[in-house]
């Protein structure tokens, strides 16, 4: 299997908390991995450093062959190949729908504005959301917010996405429908990495599971092994407290 | 009110200050004059809108590299906002012309409106800058994250929402400009309040000043009415939105 993103050693901290201490991770294509954790145990970080928002202090981190973090890399041609989707949402308030998931087509891919709106409305109609295409966000609700997030991600045909806690934000009722977005991009073959507290989700789309602890990945397997068995005490007490709070 | 009209000196001051007669033959001329405000402020407001908006974003590129462009836009605002409009007027309007550079007009006029734009971009720039810093970092982290370079999310992204933000403290500085013409009357071109100082000269009457001060108001009161107006609309889609 072809390998689509490697991390190799990857440290990061943010003044003097380390946040990442030393994270290596493979990641085949068309592979859904999900990342576990406790809040703060850098599932965010590891992602926001995939894309390039946070430069890495150490390490190398690898992405279809070519090093992203090497010195003179055009991070803008980078983060065109790689997707990622915020827990907020951050959709650009002041541009509708369409204008936001065309604004990067346009400007990075320099598509014209015709191939780019016809492109952005498929998508839109593939998600069920060809009747918001002219709507502003704050006109939608929070799981139509987040389809648009992650359709505005695909616009750009990433060919890794990066999803962190996309459902955290929404109401109970609203999580159902951005997972089966990502439930039918799984199903297409979307190479996947997914930071999350949806444990059951996890447990259904993961190819592989990682559980991050204190910055570093102490163990992964298989969702039904790592749910069903875990080695670490650390994986295993944060599985029970998540089975006591009613969460899986 | 009541203490003004029950003064001793009342009966004067309404003969010098408020003549029916006066302010009515007066008038036509100081409104004419006002159009050279009128010109003075709608040209200095073009280039105030643009150059503040370049400083503004010089001061906000981040990195060490841009530290030179960030000190340098943070001293000229500190320089013009520090410097009393009617001074710099003097300096520019006296000084500059004496330069006698080549290609520069000598006119009061062009240094009326260079003065003017020097001062009110440094107010315009803080202004624009305060509203670049209410966009959440996120918004920038989002268009960079699709590829977009930092000029693109600049241009797409944080800008437009800013100035969207800043349209009322933008309009406060627009009525401090149209008043602010006013001082150029002091190097020369005869705008509307040097055309009153003429009428009082000519009429011994002080009623002229008063005329001024009308035309003044039927521009600016509505301004700062629909100003408001633009306040109270962004509170109340905030509060809709919240």
């Amino acid at each position: 299997m072809k390998q689509a993103l490697r991390l190799e050693n990857v440290h990061k901290s943010f003044g003097r908390v380390e946040v990442l201490r030393g994270i290596d991770l493979d990641v085949a294509e068309h592979e859904v991995v999900c990342l576990i954790g406790a809040s703060g145990s850098g599932k965010s970080t590891l992602l926001r450093c995939v894309n390039l928002i946070e430069p890495i202090d150490e390490g190398r981190i690898v992405v279809a062959g070519e090093e992203i973090t090497a010195r003179g890399v055009d991070v803008n041609r980078v983060r065109r190949r790689i997707g990622i989707v915020f827990q907020a949402f951050n959709l650009f308030p002041h541009m509708s729908v369409l204008a936001n998931v065309t604004l990067a087509p346009r400007k990075a891919l320099r598509l014209p504005r015709a191939r780019a709106e016809e492109e952005a409305d498929a998508l839109l109609a593939r998600f069920g959301l060809a009747d918001k295409r002219d709507e502003y966000p704050d006109r939608l609700s929070g799981g139509q917010q987040q389809r648009v997030a992650i359709v505005r991600a695909l616009a750009m045909r990433p060919a890794l996405l990066l999803l962190d806690e996309v459902t955290s934000a929404l109401d109970p009722e609203l999580v159902g429908e951005v997972l089966n977005v990502i439930r039918e991009l799984a199903a297409e073959g979307m190479t996947m990495v997914i930071a999350t507290h949806e444990m059951t989700f996890a447990r259904e789309i993961a190819d592989r599971v990682c559980f991050l602890d204190a910055g570093v990945i102490l163990e992964q397997g298989p969702p039904q092994e790592l749910f069903a068995s875990p080695r670490e005490p650390r994986t295993r007490q944060f599985l029970q407290r998540i089975i006591d709070a009613g969460r899986l | 009110m009541l203490i003004v009209v029950s003064s001793p000196g009342w009966p004067e001051v309404r003969e010098s200050f408020f003549y029916g007669p006066e302010f009515r033959e007066s008038l036509p001329d100081i409104a004419s004059a006002f159009t050279r405000n009128v010109r003075l402020f709608l040209i200095a407001e073009v280039f105030i809108l643009v150059f503040g908006l370049l400083l503004a974003i010089l001061r906000s590129l981040p990195g060490p590299v841009f530290f030179p462009l960030r000190l340098l836009s943070a001293a000229y605002t500190d320089v013009f906002r520090g410097i009393p409009t009617i001074l710099l007027i003097f300096l520019l309007g006296f000084g500059a012309p004496a330069l006698d550079l080549q290609g520069v007009p000598n006119s009061p006029f062009f240094w009326g409106v260079v003065t003017l734009v020097l001062v009110y971009s440094a107010y315009v720039a803080e202004v624009y800058r305060a509203g670049i810093e209410s966009v959440h970092p996120s918004q920038e982290a989002a268009a960079r994250s699709l590829g977009l370079n930092r000029a693109q999310a600049l241009r797409y992204v944080v800008v437009p929402q800013a100035v969207r933000r800043v349209v009322p403290p933008l309009l406060n500085d627009f009525i401090g400009l149209q008043k602010d013409t006013a001082l150029v009357a002091l190097i020369g071109p005869v705008e509307a309040f040097r055309q009153s100082q003429i009428e009082v000269a000519g009429a011994f009457n002080y009623t002229p000043y008063v005329a001024t001060a009308a035309i003044f108001l039927a521009l600016t009161i509505p301004m700062t009415r629909f100003t408001d107006w633009l306040i109270a609309r962004n509170r109340r889609r905030e509060l809709a939105r919240a």
